[in-house]
């Protein structure tokens, strides 16, 4: 009894141990963000940083403003999400409520892959097939823009809208939307006005992973946008997202510009925060 | 039930280790010779310290030989150093990518054996007890579509385009298309190079700016009306190269200084003060005529 007792406690300990490795994990990359964010600010100010709208990192006169990667990164997301949402709700009814299993099946196939395929492959492809062909539709100098993106944006959050919303979709109680029928609405009638309005703070959570999912991309992103330093004032423009300001720089930065980049990271940071918080108010909303 | 215990034990220490090294490697910084090393990153890092307190101890080359500076050397140095590791075993040879400016103050302040910089010492840094000595040569190639019509400009001409006064392909007799300007991120010693032959600093209205000399290859192959730079050892068929004032970019026209778009890879040392053996060893190998094939392997053009 006592022995069992004692191997019990001992791998309560163990468990707990493992536990602490997450938070100490998620509390050291967050003490270091700011640690390491914190100082470029206070030397560049945080009014000049944050709504600065030039970035010359390595000029001679040096710019830290990062206005257009906070706008690229906010227009970008809110871009991909106008595209991802629909086409993601829409497959998610379909697939939920209306798809015969078969069709169901293949569905949800093809879900995982996209959710498999990394971002890499996606920039690829973007890099090759979707910029040379946004150039020629639209009779622009270059494809590589805010629209192509956008573009790679709303399908790679595909997965994440669609999974999320299909659970939240199924979740709702069966006696509803039998209701419903018995009632006299027809199928499409009972779907979308019973079982998506009873699945909503669901299939909000679903958008809102999807922003995250979008806001945090940096490889593809990067192959696509351009990653000149612009004010996003076109679809068609050059940009640069938050994350691949970080990325595109950090390889051979020094100084201020490292220290600086540092600070977008602390921004994108935030930025997820908040997502995450809007997420977790979400699902608890929809757990009560 | 113990089994398992023993398990998660071993995972953790495993995993204490693995972020022990990770944290050491970064310290060290991604530098290519170093992973190329077999020795360990920590015994690089006392080797260092006491290399540079005793100098030119050994009979036989051991030690440390510690260089710094710019990014863009990384393949040339990167190339020199591992054989002449493989030459003298026992020398642990360091590399630090952190830029011209840095790799020259490193000299200065006695943090590094050797200082290496993409380009000619200025007049105040020689003034300051520096020795510059050039190694080799990198020449940029001009690279535009296969398509475009366009085979020579002026370095005037790609000042301009890059500074936005032209942004026609046919003000330079080309086709009637805006000109696309690809470019290498802020940082790049490709970039910096270029615009400082160009005399373009900060001037540069990019369309792109990629992270890769690949990415910039594979962008101007795509779009009919970009234009480009890229290491002369990196340009392909993919792409055309233009000649500069009617100079091709070649090793030969590189070295003796008509093809423009051309820097050189310097060695930067304190005048007057002896390196270390091993260090000196290193200095005068990278400068003999037997490393010829290895800078060419690099990408650079040698001159010894």
């Amino acid at each position: 009894m006592n022995r069992h007792k004692n191997v019990e406690s001992i791998v309560q300990f163990i468990f707990l141990i493992l536990g602490l490795v997450t938070i100490a994990s998620v509390l050291m990359i967050t003490v270091y963000l700011i640690i390491a964010g914190i100082p470029a600010i206070r030397e560049i100010g945080l009014i000049d940083f944050l709504f600065g709208k030039e970035w010359a990192s390595t000029a001679a006169e040096p710019k830290y403003g990062i206005l257009p990667f906070i706008l690229t990164s906010i227009y970008g997301t809110a871009g991909a999400m106008v595209i991802g949402v629909p086409i993601g709700f829409m497959t998610a009814v379909f697939t939920a409520k209306v798809a015969p299993p078969r069709v169901r099946m293949i569905i949800e196939e093809a879900v995982s892959l996209l959710a498999g395929i990394p971002s890499v492959v996606y920039g690829l492809v973007g890099m090759l097939i979707l910029v040379p062909g946004l150039r020629e539709l639209f009779d622009i100098p270059d494809g590589a823009s805010l629209l192509a993106a956008i573009i790679v944006l709303a399908i790679m959050t595909l997965p994440s809208i669609i999974n999320v919303s299909i659970t939240a979709l199924e979740a709702v109680p069966k006696e509803y939307e039998e209701a419903s029928l018995a009632l006299g609405a027809t199928e499409t009638e009972t779907f979308f006005r019973v079982s998506v309005p009873a699945a909503k703070s669901g299939i909000a959570a679903a958008v809102v992973l999807g922003v995250g999912r979008a806001i945090g991309e940096a490889m593809a992103v990067m192959m696509v946008s351009g990653n000149a330093p612009n004010m996003p004032d076109s679809l068609f423009q050059s940009v640069r997202f938050l994350t691949t300001a970080v990325a595109s720089e950090m390889s051979y930065s020094s100084g201020l510009q490292r220290q600086a980049l540092f600070s977008i990271a602390l921004v994108l940071f935030l930025f997820i925060m908040l997502i995450n918080a809007l997420l977790n108010f979400l699902m608890k909303r929809d757990k009560e | 039930m113990k089994k398992s215990i023993a398990i998660i034990a071993a995972a953790v220490l495993a995993m204490g280790a693995l972020t022990a090294c990770g944290s050491q490697a970064e310290e060290t910084t991604a530098a290519a010779t170093e992973a190329a090393t077999t020795a360990e990153a920590a015994e690089t890092e006392a080797a260092e310290e006491t290399e540079a307190e005793t100098e030119a101890a050994a009979e036989e080359l051991s030690g440390a030989v510690a260089t710094d500076g710019s990014t863009s050397m990384e393949s040339v140095i990167g190339i020199l150093g591992e054989s002449f590791m493989q030459l003298h075993p026992d020398v642990t040879f360091t590399y630090n990518p952190t830029g011209s400016g840095s790799g020259i103050t490193a000299v200065q302040e006695g943090r590094c054996d050797i200082g290496l910089s993409s380009r000619a010492l200025k007049d105040e840094e020689a003034a300051s007890g520096l020795k510059g000595e050039t190694v080799a040569l990198d020449g940029i190639a001009i690279i535009v579509n296969n398509e475009n019509p366009v085979a020579d400009l002026s370095l005037e001409q790609i000042a301009q385009i890059y500074t936005g006064e032209i942004t026609n392909w046919s003000e330079v007799g080309g086709n009637d298309e805006e000109i696309v300007l690809i470019g290498r991120e802020a940082g790049s010693g490709t970039r910096d190079g270029f615009e400082s032959i160009t005399g373009t600093e900060d001037l540069c209205q990019y369309r792109q700016e990629l992270t890769s000399t690949g990415d910039v290859i594979t962008t101007v192959s795509q779009n009919p009306a970009a234009i480009g730079y890229a290491s002369l050892a990196s340009v392909s068929d993919d792409t055309k190269t233009l000649t500069v004032d009617g100079v091709e970019p070649t090793e030969d026209t590189v070295r003796d200084g008509s093809y423009k778009i051309q820097r050189p890879f310097v060695l930067v040392t304190k005048d007057g003060e002896a390196l270390s053996a091993q260090a000196q060893a290193f200095y005068d190998y990278a400068m003999s005529s037997d490393v010829a094939d290895l800078i060419a392997q690099a990408g650079a053009v040698a001159i010894h």
